[in-house]
Parts: structure tokens; C-alpha cells; sequence
């Protein structure tokens, strides 16, 4: 055994932590792809906007605490609650437009729409970003002998979980989440029964929406309060998205955990490839399995 | 498969971000401030910098040898394709006399060899490697602000003279992290410590520090040396206070740490970090007077010391051109090298043979949060670093070849 971690060049120690870390990136890409999963799969949109979205729920959390003196706690959901309901003005007012088109034009759109709305932001908040800090709960950590682990990254990974396998309850279990996938495969069918599709779908994108806001909120006392953490991170969680399968749910969300980890490794073997590796192994999957790991072929 | 096609296009649509934006040209002298304004270095830099530009324009009357001075800018976005792309058409078709800000090492290297080859002036604010008055120097090339060497001198001498003797460096890596990795280590070495590690991260786009920061813990060096800049910085020193460096007994020595990263900061996690600068805006009566100009202009904003930086260029370089009676690159700037710089910025400075402008450097300390009287005071003067003792000495062997 201990000729194997000589020949890695590494103590068993720190691969623990390391893997610890990347599970905690994961549970970021899980939570993003997931509302991205899920709008694509129930809208046919490919939501670029989400990055934005994310960003506006960490500004959210922001302007909560220092404009209404509102914390940490209950801005984890007012925060996705406010900027769910923008999200579901968006789709009543333009994404609507759209359904019967092309998905260029869905991307084009959230991609302008991404644009102004960061554009927006750094014109008014710069781009180095603003400090918000963790509960006072949440702070400190704990030795766990091969890494100190911070509470509060603790608590994203449990947050996480709790929120990715909830939606996926929501979905797979529930009768809303039925009427959701039927509208989805037949909407014409489902409207007949007397279910309001289009209320359905708006409420959907408000779910999304709602997902990537509540991520921002984790993410804000980790990253700072920032105009560009949006746009960082969401090429990564597109590519997450395209591996998973498109519009699979627990796809997302496993697939966010591992590549989470498989970076993480990255970063300890060659860290320079290490925002690179994600897109080298979408590559390959699209070679091998271009409907995604989880997808189903068309 | 279609819905794939379309993934593919919208990942290729997102590298496109932003956008720059030239303008016109005239029969005058015309600079062109050419920096980050959409991305991580935007704030230290970006929209300050051409405010900077534009102020110095007006102080010295709008014009020079009776024709007006013109500023322009444009969004480099960190990418030396696109920076030599706006460099080329400004000189070309727009008749940019010359280039200035440049921050982001590797654009900084590239619009150095344009600016050479098509005999255009560039006067570097931004931008740390000191390879610009190395072996990327430049007869019409000026690094006015800070450079890696006496960022390295400054921070990794002082610290390895308080006992901060073994180094893990967390870089970027690109041209300006290798370049003041390669220049702290010497720095470390010379004063007598050594260095245990070092990891490099991609550069732009890399948010989550823990995993480099668990390699600098178990490295068990002293001090972690963070060689990176702007919001990578800001990042990195958040995450090491989550993952308890500092309270496990390691320091923190940030390489380069510019006002607006404090700022952004806060002084609660930024307190006690020694640093190097260039130039601090609550040093002396002049230097406040410039800040509160250049404030009330850019959304009270202190300037950092690359703003004040440009505005300091731009004002020899007009000061050049109305001595030397022409803006012919070369005479300009060897005009520049023959006029001593005595202004807010810098108290008899000179520009070397090599490019390098010589000026004294600051070592400071961030503020406790108690000891700030509000927002943007944030730095302690710790000393006066002589300019000839913070700079590299012009020596043969550092492969300028204006240096004989």
C-alpha cells in the first residue's frame, strides 16, 4: 500500500483532503447543473442566463443584510425566493416568445441577457467584489486529522445534498413532478386534462432559477460578492451538463460530484490542466456517448 | 444531436465576453489607455486608469506643441490576441502616438514588441514583469509603476529577515506569475531562506483556492507566497483564513496586493498583511490632493497606484514631447530619460537606460479594523524603500540589450 502513494508522489493524508475539496466544488456544479438540467429538460431552453442568476442571488443575500439588515439564514430563502420570482418574470415575458423556435434563439437570448445583467453589476459594484461574511455558526472548522475542514464548507456539501436529492424527490416522486414530465412530453395532452401547462412551465423556471440563487447565497461568503462569479463558473456547468446528459437530473447532479473530484485530483497531479480536464473528458463522452452518461438516446 | 450542436456553440459564444471599443482619430497626439475593464484586473486598473489619462490630459492644458491631446480606451479583456489586435488598428489606421496602462504581464510582453517594431510609445502602469526592462525591453518602452523584482525585494526580503525563512508559492500561471515566483525566489534565496513548493493555477478563470491551499499547509513552509493578482489575490487570502493558515501558524506574504483588493477585502481579513506598493494615495498633502480630485471623478474610488501611475506617465511623456519638440517615439522617449520626474507620484525619479523608472517604493502594512478612521485608509507605512535598493540594477547579464 505504501509503495502506491510513493509512486503518486503524495501522503494519503492530503489526497484525502484534496478529494474533501472537490466534493465541495462538486456540490457547487451539482446544484447549478441541476436547475440547468432541469430547465432544459422541462423548457427546451439552455438557460445561458444562469450564471447571472447565480450571481444575483449571492447580490441578493448582499443587499439583504446591508440594506434591510436581513442574515445569512433567512436570506438562504428569501434570496432564491426574490430572485426565483425575476426569474419567472424573464420567462413570462420574453423566454414565452420562444417555444416554438429554434434553441438558438433561447440561447441567444439568456446569453444578452447574461451580458446586461452582469454588465449592470460591474458598472455599479466594480469587479473585485464585495465581502460577505459567513454566520457566526458557521465559522471556524475542524481538524480531521488529514485536513482541517471549515464548517462552513461543511455545511455546503450537506446543503447541497439535502437540495439536489429534494428536486430530484420533487420530480421523480411527486404528482406535480408527473405533470411536469408529462407536460413535457406532450403538453397538448396534459393541457387537455384540464392542467395549466404554461403556469407549470413558468413555475419550473422559477424552480431553476430558484436553484442557482440559492447557490449563490452558499457561495458568497466563500467567494465574495462578485459581478463576474457567474460567468466563471458557468462554462464548466454547461460542460457538466453536456456530460451528465442532457436534461437528466440525477445525471447532473452525479456527474457534478465527480467531475468536482476528478478536478480536485487535477489539482494535485498537474494543476495547471485543472480548468482544463473538465473539457477533455466532455470530449471524450461526446465520442463515445454523445447522449451524455445518464441521457437517453433520442 | 442537434441540442449538442448547440451546446458546442454556445460554449464557443461564451469565450467572446465584452467587447472593445475604439474611436476616431485626429491630427493630434493621441494615447491610447489600453487595460482590463471587464475582468479581474478592471478595478485596480480599468475605468480609473482612463480617468487617470484623461485628468492628466486636462492638467496640462489640453494641449501640447499646439495640437490637442486625445485620449482614448479600449477593453483588452487579459488577451494578447485581442490587445495586439487593437494595438495594431490604433497605430495603423487611428495614429495612437502611444500606449499606456497595459496591465496583465503577457499583453503587456506583446504590446512591448508592437510598439518596438511600429516605433510607438509605451508607457507601462500595469503590468508587473520585469522582463519589460529585461530582455523584453524596448527603446520606446517605459515600466512606470511597480515591477515583480521590487515587489520581490520589497516583501520576500522583509519577511525572510523576520524569520518567514522557507517559501510554497501559490502562482498564476502566466507570464507575470512565473515572473514574480521566479524573482521572490531569488529574493528568498538571497536573503538566506529556501523554497519547499510552489503550485500554479490557470489563469483567468480559476475561483476556488482550497485545493492549492491544502498543498501550501502540507508543505509546512513558513510563509506562503501568493503570486497572483487582482480578484485571484482577494480569493486566495478569503480561503486561507476559511482553511486556517494564518491560525496554524503559517504567514501570508501577498506578492502584490493592490488597494482595491483591500478594499474588497475588508480590513477584518486583510489586517496585518504586509505588502509592497508603489505608490499610497494618504501619504502627503500632494498625493491626497491628487486622490480627491481623481475620487470625486471615479465614484469615490481612491486611486490605486497604477492609476496614479498613468496619470504620472502621461504627464512626463507630455512634458517630453513639449521639450523635445516632437512626438517621434524614440525622441520622445529618450526625452524622457534626460528629465528628472518630480510630481505627486514620485520625488526625483528617473527612467533608465533600460526603460525603468526609478522611483522609492513603499512597504506598508494593512490597518487593523480599529486603527482605520474609514473607508480607504487602509495602509500603515512601515518604511521608505530607496528606489535604487527596491529596482534591479541595470546590469548586461539581465538580457536588456539597450544595457551595454
Amino acid at each position: 500500500m505504501s509503495s502506491i502513494w510513493a509512486f503518486l508522489g503524495i501522503p494519503p493524508q492530503a489526497l484525502f483532503g484534496q478529494l474533501m475539496v472537490g466534493l465541495i466544488n462538486g456540490a457547487f456544479y451539482a446544484m447549478l447543473s441541476l436547475g440547468l438540467a432541469l430547465i432544459f429538460g422541462m423548457l427546451n431552453i439552455i438557460n445561458f442566463a444562469h450564471g447571472a442568476l447565480y450571481m444575483m442571488g449571492a447580490f441578493a443575500a448582499y443587499f439583504l443584510l446591508n440594506f434591510f439588515g436581513i442574515g445569512y439564514w433567512p436570506a438562504l430563502l428569501l434570496a432564491p425566493l426574490i430572485v426565483g420570482a425575476f426569474g419567472m418574470v424573464i420567462e413570462r415575458l420574453f423566454l414565452k416568445q420562444l417555444y416554438g423556435l429554434d434553441h438558438l434563439y433561447g440561447l441567444l437570448l439568456t446569453f444578452g441577457l447574461a451580458l446586461i445583467l452582469e454588465g449592470v453589476f460591474r458598472e455599479l459594484y466594480g469587479s473585485s467584489g464585495l465581502p460577505y461574511a459567513p454566520p457566526p455558526e458557521l465559522t471556524g472548522g475542524y481538524n480531521l486529522g488529514f485536513m482541517y475542514l471549515p464548517t462552513y464548507r461543511g455545511w455546503v456539501v450537506v446543503a447541497s445534498a439535502i437540495v439536489c436529492i429534494g428536486t430530484w424527490l420533487l420530480i421523480e416522486k411527486t404528482r406535480l413532478g408527473a405533470y411536469l414530465r408529462a407536460a413535457t412530453e406532450n403538453p397538448a395532452l396534459v393541457q387537455a386534462f384540464g392542467i395549466n401547462v404554461p403556469a407549470m412551465i413558468t413555475l419550473t423556471y422559477g424552480l431553476g432559477v430558484a436553484l442557482a440563487a440559492f447557490a449563490g447565497v452558499l457561495a458568497a461568503p466563500i467567494y465574495s460578492v462578485n459581478p463576474l462569479m457567474g460567468s466563471n463558473l458557468i462554462i464548466i456547468v454547461f460542460a457538466v451538463v453536456v456530460i451528465g446528459g442532457m436534461g437528466s437530473i440525477l445525471g447532473s447532479v452525479i456527474t457534478g460530484f465527480m467531475l468536482g473530484l476528478l478536478e480536485g485530483l487535477t489539482k494535485v497531479f498537474y494543476p495547471e490542466a485543472s480548468n482544463t480536464v473538465i473539457f477533455v473528458v466532455m470530449a471524450i463522452v461526446l465520442l463515445i456517448k454523445p447522449q451524455g452518461l445518464f441521457g437517453r438516446a433520442n | 444531436m442537434k441540442k449538442l450542436t448547440v451546446l458546442a456553440a454556445a460554449l464557443a459564444l461564451s469565450a467572446s465576453y465584452g467587447a472593445a471599443n475604439a474611436q476616431v482619430s485626429g491630427d493630434t497626439v493621441k494615447i491610447g489607455v489600453l487595460n482590463d475593464q471587464s475582468g479581474p484586473y478592471s478595478d485596480l486598473a480599468g475605468k480609473g486608469s482612463f480617468i487617470a489619462a484623461q485628468m492628466a490630459a486636462e492638467d496640462f492644458g489640453g494641449k501640447v506643441l499646439g495640437k490637442p491631446i486625445e485620449i482614448i480606451t479600449a477593453d483588452h479583456q487579459n488577451k494578447p490576441d485581442i490587445a495586439s489586435n487593437i494595438a495594431n488598428q490604433w497605430i495603423d489606421t487611428e495614429n495612437v502616438d502611444a500606449i499606456v496602462d497595459v496591465p496583465t504581464s503577457s499583453v503587456a510582453l506583446a504590446i512591448q514588441e508592437i510598439t518596438k517594431n511600429k516605433n510607438r510609445v509605451h508607457i507601462n502602469s500595469g503590468a508587473a514583469s520585469s522582463d519589460l526592462t529585461g530582455k523584453n525591453c524596448s527603446p520606446t518602452g517605459v515600466h512606470w509603476t511597480y515591477d515583480t523584482y521590487a515587489l520581490a525585494k520589497g516583501t520576500g526580503g522583509t519577511l525572510v529577515k523576520e524569520g518567514g525563512d522557507s517559501w510554497f508559492f501559490i502562482t498564476a500561471d502566466y507570464a507575470f506569475g512565473h515572473a514574480l515566483e521566479r524573482d521572490t525566489t531569488a529574493a528568498v534565496t538571497a536573503a538566506g531562506g529556501k523554497v519547499v513548493g510552489a503550485v500554479r493555477h490557470p489563469f483567468p478563470g480559476t475561483t476556488d483556492f482550497s485545493s492549492f491551499l491544502l498543498q501550501a499547509q502540507s508543505s509546512g513552509a513558513k510563509v506562503v507566497g501568493i503570486a497572483n493578482a487582482g480578484t485571484d489575490t482577494i480569493n486566495t487570502i478569503k480561503q486561507a483564513g476559511e482553511f486556517g493558515l494564518v491560525a496554524g501558524g503559517q504567514k501570508l506574504a501577498g506578492l502584490l496586493v493592490f488597494l482595491s483588493d483591500v478594499h474588497s477585502l475588508g480590513l477584518k481579513t486583510a489586517q496585518g498583511l504586509v505588502v509592497t506598493d508603489g505608490w499610497y494615495w494618504d501619504r502627503d498633502d500632494e498625493t491626497r490632493a491628487f486622490a480627491k480630485k481623481f475620487a470625486a471623478r471615479n465614484g469615490g474610488k481612491m486611486p490605486t497606484m497604477v492609476q496614479a501611475g498613468v496619470y504620472s506617465g502621461i504627464s512626463h511623456y507630455l512634458k517630453a514631447i513639449d521639450a523635445a519638440k516632437t512626438d517621434e517615439a524614440k525622441a520622445a522617449v529618450a526625452k524622457m530619460k534626460e528629465l528628472p520626474i518630480n510630481d505627486f507620484f514620485a520625488k526625483n525619479g528617473k527612467v533608465r537606460e533600460d526603460g525603468r523608472m526609478v522611483h522609492d517604493m513603499l512597504l506598508v502594512q494593512v490597518k487593523k479594523p480599529e486603527e482605520s478612521k474609514g473607508p480607504w485608509d487602509y495602509y500603515k507605512i512601515l518604511s521608505v524603500i530607496p528606489g535604487d535598493e527596491a529596482y534591479r540594477p541595470m546590469k548586461a547579464e539581465f538580457g536588456c540589450s539597450l544595457v551595454k
